[in-house]
């Protein structure tokens, strides 16, 4: 019961956090790129709830501004990997074969590589662009949905109605998309919410060390990376806040994506 | 399937992978925008020199016949130059790689010694305070940016209480390294019995150690709780409640004993963690590993490294993980003697 | 003489988020010394969780919830862990369901039975050893130096479920409980294994709990009968009474599901499922199943009572049709 509270709660912080995104000009009480010289590196207060930067720039604004940025690659990125790896899963499975093979042979070269350091790799060689940070997370997280759909579709492919819905003479493209693949959706959800709290960590490091998203883009690791260089000065708020911002979020996912898991997952289901 | 054939087929499985790594480093290096030639031959050169260095490079020829230079370079160790330093990458890889191999053991050794323990505690006594901490740890820790975990601790151990020392790399100012042996400072003052570098390479080490090894301790906290939550209600330990054996031999011998199996293979998921956060790590407490010599390369688009890296790691990444294979097939009887 | 084992209103209760389910429901079971002991009852009807109780091995969210456990004179549910453990392997043991995952997989079998003999009876290592040999070809394992040092994993069923009988009796204990000991076993081993049973138990004088869903197992093998439905324990007789004059509603539904080739009638399945256990209300938990059912029945629950000196039924209709017999 407590469990579900927690879920609840953290299901409405992520839709309050997506709010707040794209609320972003009406909600942040500043211009998140405006300097004002006279504000500068103010320490949390009323009028400058989370402080301002050594520009005078009011914190909060930039945090809900960055949002933006960090939701919006993010989803793109999952979105991405999610279409493309049900899409190669799907027909790997279904199909198996040569074109299982071929599949199941490059999703394995990706995984050969920790998925942090082939994004850094990817977006390194095509440069700091925000879509090419969407495109290098994708990449890395292809192969979660592909593995996942694959085995689902060579299960659920034996299943009675997959042989009614071949007998009656459907086309092939239109059994797999139509009839089998919504029948792998739950697990591909969960891994989905799950994937987006890893993937907000990943655009995170990436700009923290100063890959994809440049400045003045406020973006949530990029901004703890500015406030590093003032802990020693003692301006703390600067790099507390932004990383703050990535954990809760990053938390609300996967509180709520384990909370699906259980749900959705049969064998938890039910345990008297 | 005997045993040596066993190790035969899992190490000829690592080739392709080897293979589709190199073709995916290649891919990265010589296929996206951005022309080598032109950064190598500089800002001033005249279109005659840049196809000049094209055909020097070898950049006017087939893709085919390039990734066949590529890989055999690779093979060789030659992993390009880098425009920054000026010298092979890999001589200044391995120049870089104590520091980060350091980091790492000693990362590793954190998250397992305390990991493993926290995630059987967890598990034996099931919804106890330690199991409460573990979960939130789980939760949290793997939600935590490991940067940020990092910022904080420099925050407070060394801006606050002063207990750490500035985030400045592997010693203190004065201090002279120990004698090479290994390349792991640590360990070279010991063989060399010498203290002060001792204290200073370990009070360095601490806080960068300590923040990868918090950020790898959650994932293998989570897994050792749920393995060994299964494990304890397996039929064969009913089976041991039942034939009176101690709890202690129960719990920490039969249990225990099977849960340590599929954690080996965890060796591999925590090392995939740990080169994603040494990145991190090293460029928050400067430390001068591999990791921070890539994106120093990535500020200064300096190419090659940071192929390189990627390569290396991956390569690295791969060997561990048929390691790890051929281990668990040693200790697993199941496989052993199938 | 006192019986081997008295259970007096045993309740094992389990507490989930939706309630709590009441898994055994006050049962009263005696086992006398040397006898075979048939439990039956249909899957869920709280066979494994009576002995996993007597062995006092239930685990949160269950536990015991009242009734008295007395072995050989001694209350068990009043002993200090220490003492209970004691008695678990030495003095009651118990052959599991399935044996292959009831062994140790990372443990060479022999190993598991040597420790034992320390265990419980202090022997070294080399007098362990000797007696794990001498067991395992009591059991009928052949080569039994070789296959103590195999693994689960190399054992066939068969094999395995005499290990896990060997590993039970290596100590003597006075009871043993067998739980489905021939579960997914092939027609012709389960029947050796039962043959194996019944022989060491003879040879021993161990009584013997034999728990099964499989009359036909009980006819061949057992003294005496308990049936359990849905947590309460409905009849108790011996083997022969129980066949031929079975008085229960639930148990008369029992022998008609026996496949039998000598019988025209067809055989019926026992109609209806098992009730749900989850805060069940008062009363006769095979009430809905039963097509003699009163009104009593379901607000009371009828307690076990002699029809005839070792013949325990408890029933209301059984009981009215018996006092109106002689009338009528």
């Amino acid at each position: 019961m407590r469990r579900n509270s927690l879920s609840l709660a953290a299901l409405g912080a992520i839709l309050a956090i997506i709010l707040l995104a794209l609320a972003a000009p009406l909600v942040a009480p500043y211009d998140p790129d405006a300097p004002q010289a006279a504000d500068a590196l103010q320490t949390p207060s009323w009028r400058h709830w989370l402080g301002t930067d050594i520009y005078g720039r009011d914190q909060l604004s930039r945090i809900v501004w960055a949002a933006r940025v960090d939701l919006l690659v993010a989803l793109a990125a999952t979105a991405m990997a999610l279409t493309t790896g049900c899409v190669v899963g799907a027909l790997a499975g279904y199909r198996g074969g040569l074109v299982d093979q071929v599949v199941m042979r490059v999703v394995d070269t990706i995984m050969a590589f920790p998925a942090f350091i082939l994004a850094m790799g990817i977006t390194a060689a095509a440069g700091n662009a925000t879509a090419n940070v969407v495109v290098a997370i994708a990449i890395t997280h292809v192969p979660i949905y592909a593995r996942l759909i694959r085995s689902e579709m060579l299960r659920v492919r034996e299943m009675e109605y997959a042989e009614a819905a071949r007998t009656v003479g459907n086309r092939q493209r239109r059994i797999i998309f139509y009839h089998l693949l919504p029948n792998c959706f739950p697990p591909v959800i969960v891994q989905a919410t799950l994937a987006m709290g890893f993937a907000i960590l990943t655009v995170a490091a990436l700009s923290f060390i100063g890959l994809g998203i440049q400045p003045p883009q406020s973006e949530w690791g990029a901004m703890t990376a500015e406030g590093a260089g003032y802990i020693v000065s003692g301006e703390w708020w600067l790099f507390l806040f932004p990383g703050l911002a990535i954990m809760v979020t990053v938390l609300a996912f996967n509180l709520v994506g384990d909370t699906l898991r259980d749900l959705l997952d049969p064998r938890m289901r039910g345990v008297a | 399937m005997g045993f040596g054939r066993y190790v035969a087929t899992r190490v000829l499985l690592v080739l392709p992978t080897l293979f589709g790594v190199t073709l995916i480093t290649f891919t990265l290096t010589y296929l996206l925008p951005g022309n080598p030639a032109l950064v190598k031959a500089g800002p001033l050169a005249t279109p005659e020199h840049i196809q000049e260095m094209e055909r020097r490079m070898g950049l006017d020829r087939p893709v085919p016949v390039q990734y066949w230079r590529y890989l055999s370079g690779v093979l060789r160790g030659d992993f390009g130059e880098s425009a920054t330093t000026g010298r092979p990458v890999l001589d200044d890889f391995l120049q870089r790689v104590p520091a980060t191999l350091e980091l790492t053991l000693a990362s590793m050794l954190i998250a397992i010694a305390l990991g493993i323990p926290l995630g059987v505690v967890a598990a034996v006594r099931r919804d106890g305070p330690v199991d409460h901490a573990s979960r939130l740890l789980g939760v949290g820790g793997v939600a935590m940016p490991t940067f940020w975990t990092g910022l904080l601790a420099v925050y407070f151990f060394f801006y606050q209480l002063g207990v750490a020392p500035p985030p400045l790399g592997r010693l203190s100012p004065g201090v002279t390294a120990p004698t090479a042996l290994t390349g792991l400072h640590t360990i070279d003052a010991l063989l060399t019995g010498n203290g002060r570098a001792l204290a200073s390479a370990l009070h360095q080490l601490m806080l960068p150690a300590l923040t990868l090894g918090f950020s790898v301790m959650a994932p293998v906290t989570r897994m050792v709780r749920a393995t060994m939550l299964e494990i304890l209600e397996s039929d064969y330990i009913k089976a041991a409640w039942a034939a009176g054996l101690p709890r202690r031999t129960i719990v920490y011998g039969d249990a225990l004993r099977n849960c340590m199996i599929p954690v080996i293979t965890l060796i591999g998921v925590v090392f995939g963690f740990l080169m994603a956060g040494n990145v991190v790590v090293e460029i928050v407490f400067a430390w001068p590993g591999i990791g921070n010599y890539a994106v120093t390369s990535l500020l200064t688009k300096d190419a090659a490294p940071i192929q390189g890296f990627v390569l290396f790691v991956a390569a690295v990444y791969v060997l561990i993980n048929l390691t790890v294979d051929l281990v668990y097939s040693v200790v697993d009887p199941r496989i052993r003697l199938r | 003489m006192t019986p081997l084992l008295e259970v007096r209103g045993l309740r094992v209760e389990f507490d989930t988020d939706e309630g709590t389910v009441g898994a055994v429901d006050a049962i009263d079971l005696t086992v006398r010394r040397g006898e075979i002991l048939g439990l039956v009852g249909e899957s869920g009807s709280g066979k494994s969780v009576t002995a996993l109780a007597v062995f006092r091995l239930i685990r949160p969210p269950g536990r015991i919830a009242g009734g008295s456990i007395c072995f050989d004179g001694r209350e068990l549910l009043a002993l200090p862990e220490e003492e209970m453990r004691r008695i678990r392997g030495a003095q009651i043991a118990m052959v599991f369901q399935s044996p292959r995952t009831a062994l140790n997989p990372v443990l060479p079998v022999g190993r598991q039975i040597a420790r034992l003999y320390r265990l419980h009876q202090g022997c070294t290592a080399a007098e362990a050893r000797r007696r794990t040999l001498e067991m395992l070809g009591l059991v009928g394992i052949p080569e039994p130096e070789r296959r103590a040092g195999q693994y689960a994993h190399q054992l066939s069923g068969g094999m395995c479920q005499r290990v896990m009988i060997a590993m039970a009796l290596a100590t003597s204990p006075r009871l043993l409980l067998a739980d489905e000991p021939t579960t997914g076993l092939d027609v012709s081993i389960a029947a050796q294994i039962l043959d194996l049973l019944r022989d060491l138990g003879r040879r021993t004088g161990a009584s013997i709990v034999l728990i099964t869903h499989d009359l036909g197992v009980v006819a061949g093998l057992c003294d005496r009968v308990a049936v359990m439905h849905a947590g309460q324990l409905v009849e108790c007789a011996d083997v022969r009474t129980l066949f031929r004059e079975p008085a229960h509603p639930y148990t008369r539904a029992l022998v008609r599901s026996i496949p039998r080739v000598d019988r025209e009638v067809a055989m019926e399945p026992v109609p209806g499922v098992v009730p749900s256990l989850l805060e069940a209300p008062p009363g006769c938990r095979y009430a809905d199943r039963c097509p003699d059912v009163l009104d009593v029945c379901r607000t009371v629950r009828p307690a076990l009572s002699a029809m005839a000196p070792g013949h325990e039924v408890a029933c209301y209709a059984t009981e009215a049709a018996r006092v109106a017999a002689p009338r009528g």
